[in-house]
């Protein structure tokens, strides 16, 4: 895979440190599964979180009340139920050509040849994908070879990571794999590359605000 | 009985604090063959680090006690996952705690990748000496981190304590984003120079 759009600084490091709600976490983590040199960073940042875990200052408790902790500890361990090894998710063989990787696979069922598309207007399509998150959009966009997505404004940002084909915008071209994030200073329109429909994890903020007159009069029938 | 194992104990604490190849050394242990006695030095090390953890983000004692006690039995049972070519133990128990207090304070998921998993893209080369590596990394990050600018280092121990944003420190900070954005940047680029990483 040839990745040339990667994750900003402060994603990973908002991811790193754990404040990243589910839905940004799922277009990062999917990222991440499919690109070393960003897991790498990652790692970067979990030790420097580990070195600053290690230089956090305790206060000094007695010596009764830690052994009274570990007895505690102890017993809880002692009365555990041995663990379950964890079942392995759902086999998949890399000879079935599997395109999409986890954690992405899991929340859509399966891979993208599975997916129940729903008509957005315009030969494009999209899946709602559900997180714990009710003002973060999750989804799945196909859009037609050589089509535009409709052109859209958003509110705050969003996050774009190509799983098939490709599309090109002000920032460049977007293949298998690479990552977009933008916010509401840039007003960009994406176009599927010829050749493929280009399909896509789509996070933003709010629902998108189409511009176009004829998708801005169909959004509440579609209720996107 | 109990009163002369903690007595023994409590000498052998005032002997010497384990060092790192010491805390790996016993991690090891817990993961190959659950060595109770390797998981309580882990325990006496970490577990007051984790309680006073769990607490920057808020809550009370007795919280803080359930969710260290919750990140040890995590580290005790997922002990054989630990690789120390790929990291330190405090990083790794980092780890643990951090997704304890997000399942702990948000009830949320934190979707992460599964290097099992047949979709996965593997790293490219494995480098012959990693752990010796992992182990110099480590000790090089942790002079880094004190050679740091002091705004960019308050952020980066701010994030990592208290779980917040870069756009939620911005605001609390009363600072532009765009400034947040840039401490954080130059701070990584420093530590990925320092750990000899072009990337
Ligand atoms: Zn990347």
């Amino acid at each position: 895979m040839n990745i040339h759009h990667h994750i900003s600084d402060e994603l990973l490091f908002d991811y790193a440190n754990g404040a990243l709600e589910e839905g940004w976490s799922l277009a990062v983590a999917t990222h991440l599964a499919l690109c070393p040199s960003c897991r790498k960073r990652l790692a970067a940042m979990e030790a420097a979180g580990g070195a600053i875990f290690e230089a956090i200052e305790v206060e000094p408790a007695s010596a009764s009340k830690e052994d009274f902790s570990w007895e505690a500890m102890r017993a809880r361990i002692d009365n555990a139920a041995p663990v379950r090894e964890v079942p392995a998710a759902k086999v998949v063989s890399a000879r079935d050509g599997v395109l999409v990787p986890e954690p992405l696979r899991s929340y859509i069922g399966g891979d993208v040849d599975k997916v129940k598309w729903k008509p957005l207007g315009l030969g494009a399509y999209h899946y709602p994908i559900k997180t714990s998150d009710e003002d973060i959009s999750v989804r799945l966009l196909r859009i037609p070879a050589g089509k535009p997505v409709p052109e859209h404004t958003h509110g705050g940002r969003e996050l774009t990571l190509v799983l098939k084909g490709s599309f090109s915008d002000v920032s460049g071209r977007f293949g298998p794999g690479d990552f977009e994030e933008t916010d509401e200073t840039v007003d960009h329109q994406p176009i599927a590359d010829p050749g493929e429909d280009c399909i896509c994890l789509a996070v933003t903020d709010a629902p998108l605000k189409f511009k176009s007159r004829i998708v801005r009069m169909i959004q509440p029938l579609l209720g996107i | 009985m109990i009163s002369a194992k903690v007595r023994v104990r409590k000498l052998e604490k005032t002997v010497k604090e384990p060092d790192k190849e010491e805390l790996s050394a016993c991690l090891l242990a817990v993961g190959a063959r659950k060595d109770i006695q390797a998981f309580e030095v882990l325990f006496r090390h970490f577990g007051p680090k984790i309680r006073a953890f769990m607490l920057k983000r808020g809550g009370n004692r007795q919280q803080a006690e359930e969710l260290m006690q919750e990140t040890m039995m995590m580290i005790w049972n997922k002990a054989a996952l630990f690789d120390p070519a790929r990291g330190s133990v405090s990083s790794w128990i980092f780890t643990v705690a951090r997704n304890v207090r997000i399942d702990a304070f948000r009830k949320t998921n934190r979707p992460e990748f599964d290097p099992n998993d047949p979709a996965f893209v593997p790293d490219a080369e494995p480098a012959a000496d990693d752990v010796y590596q992992a182990g110099q990394e480590a000790d090089r990050l942790r002079g880094a981190l004190v050679k740091l600018p002091p705004e960019q280092a308050d952020l980066l121990r701010l994030s990592f304590y208290e779980e917040i944003s870069h756009s939620a420190i911005a605001e609390r900070m009363n600072l532009p984003l765009g400034t947040v954005k840039s401490r954080i940047r130059l701070a990584f680029s420093r530590l990925r120079e320092i750990l000899g990483d072009a990337a």
